[in-house]
């Protein structure tokens, strides 16, 4: 066995169509870019699911910690004022 | 496409020290909530988790053996782009089961150790073999038919990696299933009696493996009990197979052969089918080496595995020489 040996490791990205984000869909084993962006389009677009592909070293990624994820989101929780929702508006006024 | 309920491990001791994450993450649990690959998470359910996903992987590289065996035979150039385009989906479906199982911190390469050592066990179906055309469309019939009954409720697993590339799997796999179903059909509806012989024969031999597939029955799998309490695990085996012969059964009678078990019939009271005992020693026979095909199928991946090891050391020598040029530049 030669883990040392082994492919390194690209999060893929795919575009489903034109106008829309790029989004991630999973992972794979590549030697280079180049290869990545090939094996990315026989790996996740063989029904066309994709318009455009972006590749990323997985070592390249920085997440947040899962661990702080309270700390982190929670302040967001309570500020209910920055939805549209929030504001209560006569029904004569449409559409705002 | 392919996993078989064989994978839970026994029971490691929980330190004392992890009983406070122990106790948040079975709270999780119990709230439906999904466990992504940095959570916290205890060493038995990771380790289930490494076991089921990499031999579900396994089963899905090896799945690909018995049909590949047909591509260069295909009676049409249609049956055969429909053949070779679901093979290329259990690569792919392999492919998503890895990774996934990668994201528990195993490598590849250590997974793939295990499967070429006879560590690992993938699915025991694919260690009968496909000797006739009929076997091709009867595998995609009812392995896959019965692969979906296993996959569906697994992308509702707890390990979210799982379940996503479970989500992805199930959408390709309807086809699989579809296209095994109509290549049937045009045997029965057109063809010639030796044709649809061939069919019922192909029938016959793949029926009982297929309900082997579920795994061993409910008060035979001590496991599952652990595997259904962490959201790995759904539905338990004997209900899928319930489901699986009560959807089955009305296929053959449209499709106009018979399914090779006097037993079976319809059981108003219990509102399913009934059908007769599973030959459990020819399961795990095979399961443990003794198939008709173990060791050629095992034999052809490690082949596979070693006659790629040039091509994967000079691509990846390549890379460090462009990325070295680069540099210099």
């Amino acid at each position: 066995m030669s883990t040392q040996m082994e492919w390194p490791l690209w999060e893929v990205f795919v575009r489903s169509k034109a106008g829309l984000d790029h989004k991630h869909c999973g992972s794979l084993h590549a030697p280079d870019a180049k290869m990545a962006v090939q094996l990315a389009r026989d790996v996740y677009t063989r029904r066309q699911e994709g318009v455009s592909i972006w590749v990323v070293p997985s070592s390249q990624i920085t997440a947040s910690d899962p661990s702080d994820k309270g700390a982190y989101f929670d302040p967001m929780e309570d500020k209910v004022y920055r939805h549209p929702t929030f504001y209560e508006l006569p029904d004569s006024l449409n559409h705002m | 496409m392919y996993t078989q309920a064989m994978s839970v491990g026994p029971q490691d001791a929980a330190g004392a020290e992890d009983s406070t994450l122990q106790a948040a993450f079975d709270a999780r649990i119990d709230a439906g909530d999904f466990i992504e690959a940095k959570d916290w998470m205890p060493d038995h359910y990771r380790k289930t988790l490494v076991r089921q996903i990499s031999q579900h992987a396994h089963s899905e590289i090896v799945g690909m053996l018995p049909e590949g065996n047909w591509i260069g035979r295909a009676p049409t150039l249609k049956r055969k782009a429909i053949l070779l385009a679901k093979v290329q989906d259990e690569a792919g479906h392999g492919l998503y089961l890895y990774s996934a199982a990668e994201t528990l911190g195993t490598s590849r390469d250590q997974m793939l150790d295990a499967l070429h050592k006879g560590k690992a066990k993938y699915s025991s179906i694919f260690n009968y073999p496909t000797t006739t055309w009929a076997d091709v469309g009867v595998i995609g019939w009812l392995v896959d038919g019965a692969a979906i009954m296993n996959q569906v409720p697994l992308c509702r697993c707890s390990y979210a990696p799982y379940a996503r590339a479970m989500i992805r799997v199930c959408r390709e796999e309807s086809f699989h299933q579809r296209q095994g179903y109509e290549s049937l059909l045009v045997l029965m509806r057109e063809g010639t009696a030796a044709q649809k012989a061939m069919v019922q024969d192909a029938v016959n031999r793949w029926w009982w493996p297929s309900l082997m597939m579920f795994g061993p029955p409910d008060d035979a799998s001590p496991n599952s009990e652990q595997s259904m309490r962490w959201g790995i695990k759904r539905i338990t085996n004997d209900q899928l197979r319930q489901k699986f012969v009560d959807a089955t059964v009305p296929q053959a009678e449209i499709l106009g052969v018979s399914l090779p078990d006097p037993l079976l019939k319809w059981n108003a009271e219990r509102d399913a089918h009934d059908f007769g005992p599973i030959d459990w020693e020819e399961f795990w026979r095979v399961v443990n080496g003794e198939g008709p095909l173990n060791r050629e199928r095992l034999g052809a991946r490690v082949k596979a595995w070693n006659d790629g090891a040039w091509v994967r050391e000079a691509a990846l020598a390549h890379a460090k020489k462009q990325a070295m040029t680069k540099d210099a530049a």
